[in-house]
């Protein structure tokens, strides 16, 4: 078991900046979640962690040891990839048996070790079948036990979920979350699915640009978003954004007095759930364009002004497309960005 | 509904009326015809075959060449495959270079040879001019059977090693290079990565390029007839000396099927040694 630092980390292709100077420190035992969409690095960020691609500037350092000049093999890590890599022309036993029979382990060490993480993955009447025989999911499972039977200090995932059937995520993804925890094994998750990283991650690392823009615990990513473009990329639907004009440190929505930090050109963020419908004279008005039923609840899309507002109402509202509501803010959960920069503004609550 | 029926045989009739005449007919003849002889229908034809000088030393040079020449056009065309897939830049260029030889006919890649290997040939002008020989050597007769059994491979590597190169290169694009990460993420070191991976995943591209190779280097005459005539005798070049020199088109016919046969045996051969299973492909 082994934590992980990133230190000052920079990669560029050509005259291309994939990572600019990216540092990161994850606790051993802990699952981070590397976020963002594609082309913001984070799957070349994890590359480099494994060793597979080659670093412009900056130190990896796994267990407190400089693993940077280190081959793949070398830095005790396991890894499981987006299209799984099992290798189709050896049995799920010898798949899962790869990297300790690459260690020269004994043959009951590495039998126990297999029978081990083929129960902890539920693979155990697969194993002298070939890959091709098997499902999606069931390939999925045997690439995570080939990386668990090795018992490797940190575990990097690459997008390990986004090839299987929504179903299917979900059921891998809570199986994922309980099978890791009781390994402890140090996980470095990248996915661009904000569900997944909400759902599994101890902390967010969300990336934009070869940059991380937030670290910070799910909820507080959630909550606190960093810029807008972490309001705007994390959370369904994702978080609202209307401009408003702070005045001597409040701004006046609707007839609610919100508190705002400093004065001028704001942008407030507020969560579709954060607000409850009154009356039109009661609120912010909003016309709504378009009402869709989701069970859970109902999402309603209109517009305030310019911007596209869109509010998570119980699903028993009676709101129908045309209809004007009034929204009320909770003063608490919302939160103000510089216009400029996209950055949020300390001291909103 | 009725037109759907016949449509694929009719599209299938040229191909199989050109196979039928052009190859099938004439394939029938050379077996018959290898069977026929002035004492009538048997095996007389084969007897004389056999019975020549030169059918022992051909088989055997024959099949010399195929041992040698198509392990060596194998390993070389795995390592250019595999440096061309490390490489970032230039490597189209590279490997356009490198196939070549492909548009080059056998005959004029024999001529190619002899023009470098003969005695008064640029090899033989650049070593005597360096000082290395004493004056125009000879390694193309029949008093040279070495160097001139190593010319004809030479020849033959050149000429050929490209078909092999672009067949494995096609493969080598197939397979996924998440399979040689994980490995080495695993611990496998390149040599095993290579063995381990990286062969038995290239298994289909290497039976096709070995059925392929095999089966022409049984062929082999044009090169071998351009550097050395008869002095290196082998299967075709006995055949075509038995059609051409002495006029007797049934030992010539005996010839073509005992090639024939052994390209199929060959053949036969790759598809079970190289065999994958079904449950095997990924």
């Amino acid at each position: 078991m082994a934590g992980i630092v990133i230190d000052r980390i920079a990669k560029s292709f050509g005259s291309v900046t994939a990572l600019q100077e990216v540092s990161l420190e994850i606790a051993d035992g802990e699952f981070v979640a590397l976020l963002g969409p594609s082309g913001c690095g984070k799957t070349t960020l994890l590359r480099i962690m494994a060793g597979l691609e080659s670093r412009s500037s900056g130190r990896v350092l796994i267990g407190g040891r400089d693993v940077s000049d280190l081959k793949p093999w070398e830095r005790g890590l396991a890894m499981v990839f987006q299209n799984y890599a099992v290798f189709p022309h050896m049995t799920v036993y010898e798949n899962v048996a790869f990297g300790l029979a690459m260690q020269k382990k004994p043959a009951d060490v590495i039998d126990r070790q297999v029978k081990k993480a083929a129960a902890l993955l539920h693979i155990e009447p697969y194993l002298e079948r070939y890959p091709a025989k098997l499902s999606g999911g069931q390939r999925q499972r045997v690439a995570v036990a080939r990386a668990l039977a090795v018992e490797p200090a940190v575990l990097l995932m690459d997008e390990p979920l986004s090839n299987l059937d929504a179903l299917l995520r979900l059921e891998m993804r809570a199986e994922l979350k309980s099978v890791l925890r009781e390994a402890g094994t140090t996980t470095v998750y990248v996915t661009h699915d904000q569900t997944e990283a909400m759902g599994l991650a101890d902390r967010i690392a969300v990336m934009y640009g070869g940059k991380i823009v937030q670290i910070a615990p799910p909820t507080q990513v959630y909550a606190r978003p960093a810029t807008t473009f972490v309001g705007g990329f994390v959370g369904s639907p994702p978080m609202n954004f209307l401009p408003v004009d702070s005045q001597d440190g409040r701004v006046t929505l609707g007839g609610q007095s919100i508190p705002v930090p400093g004065s001028g050109a704001r942008i407030l963020g507020f969560r579709g759930e954060d607000v409850t419908l009154a009356a039109p004279a009661d609120g912010l008005a909003l016309t709504v364009r378009v009402v869709e039923p989701m069970g859970s609840h109902t999402l309603l899309t209109g517009r305030i002004g310019d911007a596209v507002v869109r509010i998570v109402a119980p699903s028993s509202t009676a709101v129908r497309a045309g209809d004007v509501v009034g929204l009320r803010l909770d003063p608490a959960r919302v939160v103000f960005m510089d216009p400029a920069s996209g950055l949020a503004l300390d001291a909103a609550a | 509904m009725t037109q759907s029926r016949w449509l694929p045989y009719a599209l299938l009739a040229p191909a199989m009326v050109f196979l039928g005449v052009l190859f099938f007919v004439p394939l029938v003849q050379t077996i018959v015809l290898s069977f026929q002889g002035d004492a009538g229908f048997g095996l007389g034809n084969y007897g004389k075959m056999v019975g020549d000088l030169n059918f022992g030393l051909s088989i055997r040079n024959t099949f010399l060449l195929v041992l040698t020449v198509i392990p060596l056009q194998v390993a070389l065309a795995l390592a250019m495959g595999l440096m061309l897939q490390k490489m970032t830049f230039g490597r189209d260029v590279v490997l356009w270079v490198w196939t070549i030889p492909l548009g080059v006919s056998d005959l004029a890649a024999g001529l190619v040879w002899l023009a470098l290997l003969q005695n008064t040939g640029y090899v033989n002008s650049a070593l005597f001019a360096m000082g290395l020989i004493p004056g125009p050597t000879a390694w193309l007769n029949s008093e040279t059977p070495v160097t001139l059994f190593v010319a004809v491979v030479l020849a033959e590597v050149w000429r050929a090693t490209a078909i092999v190169l672009v067949i494995l290169v096609g493969g080598l694009q197939l397979i996924p290079k998440e399979f040689a990460e994980a490995a080495e993420i695993f611990g496998a070191r390149p040599w095993t990565r290579f063995v381990k991976i990286t062969l038995p995943l290239l298994k289909p591209s290497l039976q096709s390029a070995l059925i392929l190779r095999t089966v022409l280097a049984f062929e082999v005459f044009a090169v071998v007839y351009a550097l050395g005539g008869r002095n290196f005798p082998v299967l075709v070049g006995e055949a075509y000396a038995w059609q051409r020199d002495n006029q007797n088109y049934g030992v010539a016919a005996a010839y073509a099927v005992l090639i024939m046969i052994i390209s199929l045996a060959a053949t036969v051969f790759w598809l079970r040694v190289l065999r994958v299973k079904p449950e095997v492909q990924g």
